[in-house]
C-alpha cells in the first residue's frame, strides 16, 4: 500500500508547486516596488489610482446588470420550457450552449458589424447603447453557466406540483413564479450570478473592442506600462475569483466541489 | 441553426408541446403566457448570439457589395494567415494534451492515490478558482514567476547559475503561451475527470484481478478504456477553450505573437487585412475549429455516460 502511494504523493506535489509558484512569485513581485524591502507600495498605489476605482465600479455594475438580465431570461424560460414545451428542451439547451462555440472576440465583431451607428439598431451610436450592448454580451457569455444552472435547479425541485399547488390556493402566475419559484432556485441562481461575476470582472475583449472603461482594458494598460502595479492587480484579481468560487460553493452545496464540479463541468472559461 | 423554425413554431399560440396528454396534466390556462415568458429567451438570443455570429458566417462568402464569392475563403490560404492557424492550432493542442495528461493524473492521484482526506476538496476547490483565473491577471502573473524579472527566473540564476532565457525559453514564445494556459486547462480537466474516475466501480478492478489480471492490463483494458471517451472529449473540449482564448495571450505578448484571435482582434481594430470580408472568414475559420470540436466533444460525453451512471 505504501508503494503505491509514492506516485500519487509526487503527482500532487508537483501540482501544487506549478499552481502555488506562480502565486508566491506574484505575491512576491507585488511588494517589491519599494527597492530594497517588502512593502504594500504597489497595493497602494493601484487603490488610490482614480481609473482602478472608475474602471472597478463600471465592471462590478456591468456584472450585476448582466446577472439581473441573465435571470431575467433565464429563470422564466427555464421555468416555461419544463411546464409547458419539453419538446423545446433541446432547442434551448443548444444555443445555451452556442456561446462556447462562438468565441466571444467573433460575438463582439458580429455586434461592431450589425449593431453600428449606421444600421437599423444603432446601439453603438451612443454610450449608453453601448452600454447595454456590451451587457448584453456578458449575458450571453454568462448563458451556459446560468442556464445550466438554473435548470439543475428547477430540476431538482417539483415545479409542476408547487405550480399546481399554488394555483389551487388562487395564487396568480407573477406570484407563483416570484414568491414560489424563485425562492426555491434562489440557489441555483446565485451559482450563476457568482460564476458570471467571476467572468465579467476581468473581461477583455468585448470592454476592448467596444470601447468600454471596463476593469479588463485597465488591467493591459496598467500591463503594458507599469512594472509592479500588474503583480498586485493580478493578486487582487485572483482573491476576487476565490472569492467568488468560495461564495459558489457556500450558497451552491454543502458539498465542497461537488456543485461547483457539475456548474463549471464541461464549460471551459472561454475567450478569457 | 434551428432556431427560426423553433422561433415560428413557439410564436403563433398554444399548440407547441401541448400535446393532449401534456395538456391534461399541466396547470390549467396560461398558454399564450407562457408563450409570452420564452419569447425574450428566443429573441434574446436571435439578436445578440445567433444573428450577429449567422451574419459573419454568411459575410465570409461575399464580396463588400454583397454577391456571392469564395475569394475570401481562399484567402485564407495564404501565408501569413496559414501561420496564425498553425501556431493557434499548435498552442491548442499542446496546453490541450498536456493538460489532459497532467490533469488525469492529478484527478487519479486525488481520487484512488490514498492521500490524506483533505486533498480531494482542497485541490477540487482551488481547481475551481484556477480554472477561472484567466486572462489579463494570469499573463501578469506568469511574467511576475517565469519573465525576465521573475522570481523562478531570478532564483534559477542565482542559486544554480542557470539562467533560462539563455537555453532559449522565452515567456512570450509558443512555449510561454502553452506553459501559461496549462495553468486553467489542467484544474479544468481535474474538475471533469474526477466524477469520471469516480465511476470506475471497484468491483471492475476486484473481478480484474481475481481472473489475474495485472495493474497494468487493468488499466489498458478496463480502466482507460471506459476513460477514454472522458478523456478525449475534455481534451477537446480545452482544445476549444485554448483556441478562443485572446486575453491571456495579448497581454502577455502584445500582438508579437500570430495567432487567429490576436490576428481578429487587429483586423477588427484597424483592418490590417485590408478587407473586412476576409476578417468575416478568419471568424469563420474560428467558429468552424471549436464548432468542430464541441460537436465532437458532445457526441464522446453521450459515449462516456453510458458507462459512468
Amino acid at each position: 500500500m505504501n508503494r503505491s502511494r509514492i506516485a500519487p504523493t509526487v503527482i500532487v506535489t508537483l501540482a501544487a508547486l506549478y499552481f502555488l509558484v506562480p502565486l508566491v512569485a506574484t505575491l512576491e513581485f507585488s511588494m517589491r516596488m519599494v527597492r530594497g524591502t517588502y512593502s504594500l507600495k504597489a497595493y497602494q498605489v493601484v487603490f488610490a489610482d482614480p481609473r482602478f476605482q472608475a474602471t472597478f465600479s463600471f465592471s462590478v455594475i456591468a456584472a450585476l446588470c448582466t446577472i439581473v438580465i441573465g435571470a431575467l431570461l433565464v429563470v422564466p424560460t427555464a421555468y416555461w420550457i419544463r411546464l409547458k414545451f419539453p419538446r423545446l428542451r433541446g432547442l434551448v439547451e443548444f444555443i445555451t450552449l452556442l456561446p462556447l462555440v462562438v468565441p466571444p472576440i467573433v460575438l463582439v465583431f458580429g455586434y461592431l458589424r450589425i449593431y453600428n451607428s449606421s444600421s437599423w439598431l444603432p446601439f453603438t451610436a451612443t454610450i449608453a447603447g453601448t452600454n447595454v450592448l456590451l451587457v448584453f454580451g456578458y449575458a450571453v457569455l454568462s448563458l451556459p453557466y446560468m442556464y445550466r444552472a438554473v435548470d439543475t435547479g428547477m430540476g431538482a425541485i417539483d415545479i409542476r406540483t408547487l405550480t399546481e399547488a399554488a394555483e389551487s390556493l388562487g395564487a396568480s402566475r407573477r406570484t407563483i413564479l416570484m414568491r414560489v419559484i424563485l425562492p426555491n432556485v434562489r440557489a441555483a441562481i446565485l451559482s450563476g450570478a457568482f460564476l458570471t461575476f467571476a467572468i465579467v470582472i476581468g473581461e477583455f475583449v468585448l470592454a476592448s473592442l467596444l470601447n468600454r472603461p471596463a476593469f479588463g482594458p485597465y488591467l493591459q494598460l496598467v500591463g503594458a506600462n507599469r512594472a509592479y502595479e500588474p503583480a498586485a492587480l493580478a493578486m487582487i484579481a485572483f482573491a476576487i475569483t476565490w472569492a467568488c468560487m468560495g461564495f459558489l460553493q457556500l450558497f451552491g452545496s454543502g458539498v465542497p466541489g461537488r456543485r461547483l464540479g457539475s456548474t463549471i463541468l464541461r464549460f471551459g472559461k472561454r475567450g478569457r | 441553426m434551428s432556431t427560426d423554425a423553433g422561433l415560428v413554431a413557439s410564436s403563433p399560440g398554444v399548440p407547441v408541446g401541448t400535446s393532449t396528454a401534456a395538456r391534461a396534466r399541466a396547470p390549467l390556462g396560461g398558454s399564450t403566457l407562457a408563450v409570452l415568458g420564452v419569447t425574450p429567451f428566443f429573441l434574446f438570443s436571435l439578436l445578440f448570439l445567433i444573428g450577429p455570429t449567422l451574419y459573419l458566417m454568411l459575410g465570409a462568402f461575399q464580396t463588400p457589395d454583397g454577391s456571392l464569392t469564395l475569394d475570401n475563403i481562399a484567402g485564407l490560404f495564404t501565408p501569413s494567415i496559414l501561420s496564425a492557424y498553425k501556431i493557434s492550432i499548435e498552442v491548442s493542442l499542446a496546453s490541450a494534451a498536456l493538460g489532459a495528461v497532467f490533469g488525469f493524473l492529478i484527478a487519479y492521484a486525488i481520487v484512488q492515490g490514498g492521500l490524506p482526506a483533505w486533498i480531494r476538496p482542497t485541490m477540487t476547490t482551488f481547481s475551481g478558482v484556477a480554472s477561472n483565473f484567466a486572462g489579463v491577471p494570469l499573463a501578469f502573473a506568469f511574467i511576475a514567476t517565469v519573465g525576465r524579472l521573475g522570481l523562478v527566473t531570478v532564483l534559477l540564476n542565482e542559486l544554480f547559475g542557470v539562467n533560462i532565457y539563455r537555453y532559449g525559453f522565452n515567456l512570450l514564445s509558443f512555449w510561454g503561451l502553452t506553459i501559461t494556459y496549462l495553468y486553467f486547462q489542467i484544474p479544468l480537466m481535474v474538475l471533469i475527470l474526477t466524477p469520471a474516475i469516480d465511476g470506475l466501480k471497484r468491483e471492475w478492478r476486484e473481478a480484474a484481478s481475481m481472473l489475474g489480471a495485472s495493474r497494468w492490463q487493468y488499466w489498458r483494458m478496463i480502466a482507460l478504456p471506459v476513460l477514454a471517451p472522458s478523456i478525449l472529449g475534455c481534451f477537446l473540449l480545452l482544445f476549444a477553450n485554448a483556441f478562443g482564448a485572446i486575453a491571456t495571450a495579448y497581454a502577455l505578448t502584445g500582438s508579437s505573437l500570430n495567432i487567429v484571435p490576436i490576428l481578429l482582434y487587429a483586423q477588427i481594430r484597424g483592418d490590417v487585412l485590408h478587407n473586412a470580408n476576409l476578417g468575416y472568414a478568419l471568424a469563420l475559420g474560428m467558429i468552424i475549429i471549436t464548432g468542430c470540436s464541441n460537436a465532437l466533444y458532445i457526441v464522446l460525453r453521450a459515449r462516456s455516460e453510458r458507462w459512468l451512471r
